[in-house]
């Protein structure tokens, strides 16, 4: 546990992140698994992080394409049903 | 040792394979067409859909920037018109591995948070290159007057940023961590794309990194699953 924690989570890579251009080709595909499985947070955690750990990873990481994200899930989850 | 990201490989090995779109998906294809008979109406019905979802997108990232009224309900009608030209243009590429509606949503997302960047870089609330080293203890929440090796870390920080990181990289991370300035901001401020942008704070974050372990103020490892 690092005595700077902000820092350490900033400074922290992800040798799996792919990137913006990847992860926002695919994140239409990954907000469905997310619509469709159990809540998870943030970027996805259980089983689509399991399936798409590079944009997990991405996500965590990059403020602008995790905004993109959360928008996307917002509106497709808007068309879904209960 | 910086850190390395996985840009070579390919974000899903195990991607969906192609699939025939459920029947819902089928039915936006078949009134899109370029044959489609009822083809306007189609169209018609796909800008309303993504004016819409434009509007809830813009009205949801209104705090972060400085917008309103008339100027965004502008930018979410632009977006939503460039919207449904990029999706009628690259109706041949959905391959049915998400729903129609998804996929579409995803180009009007993506078309508001580019407007957004852009307006945001149009009217910058402080100049990129400033570099304001005060705000660098308030950007980690570290406190330099508690502890003297509170003091000592930030010195060592302001020196790796200026020592080991190159120009292009030092420039990119002052403004964005310094500044403040959206990573969009700065990807049209300097004539790039947000993945360039981003792989160069990826790379500029690791070896900040390492050069902090190496003076023992943080642990020298890249990512594991811990704390995630």
């Amino acid at each position: 546990m690092s005595d700077y924690p902000a820092l350490d989570r900033f400074l922290r890579t992800d040798p799996r992140d792919v990137g913006c251009d990847q992860a926002l080709a695919v994140l239409d595909l990954y907000v469905e698994l997310i619509l469709a499985g159990p809540a998870e947070p943030a970027g996805g955690t259980g089983a689509t992080r399991e399936r798409y750990p590079g944009v997990t990873a991405h996500l965590l990481a990059c403020g602008p394409c995790h905004d993109d994200y959360q928008g996307l899930l917002i509106a497709a989850g808007s068309t879904r049903g209960p | 040792m910086a850190a390395t990201r996985a840009a070579a490989q390919p974000a899903f090995p195990e991607l969906t394979p192609h699939r025939e779109p459920d029947p819902e998906s089928s039915g936006w294809l078949s009134v899109l067409r370029e044959d489609a008979p009822d083809r306007q109406q189609g169209i018609a019905k796909l800008h309303a859909m993504l004016v819409r979802a434009a509007r809830a997108e813009v009205s949801r990232r209104a705090s972060g920037f400085m917008i309103g009224g008339p100027e965004s309900d502008d930018l979410a009608h632009h977006a939503a018109a460039d919207a449904v030209l990029a999706i009628l243009a690259k109706l041949d590429t959905f391959r049915g591995e998400s729903r129609f509606t998804t996929w579409a949503y995803r180009f009007v997302i993506l078309e508001v948070s580019a407007k957004i960047g852009r307006h945001m870089w149009q009217r910058p609330t402080v100049a990129m290159d400033n570099e304001q080293w005060d705000r660098l203890p308030e950007r980690f929440g570290i406190d330099p007057s508690v502890h003297a090796q509170a003091r000592d870390l930030l010195t060592a920080l302001r020196h790796a940023i200026e020592q080991n990181l190159t120009p292009h990289q030092r420039r990119v991370f002052i403004a964005i961590v310094l500044n403040a300035v959206p990573l969009d901001a700065v990807t049209l401020e300097l004539g790039s794309n947000r993945d360039a942008i981003y792989k160069t704070m990826f790379d500029a974050r690791g070896k900040l990194r390492a050069a902090l372990a190496a003076n023992g103020y943080l642990n020298d490892d890249t990512d594991s699953d811990e704390g995630r």
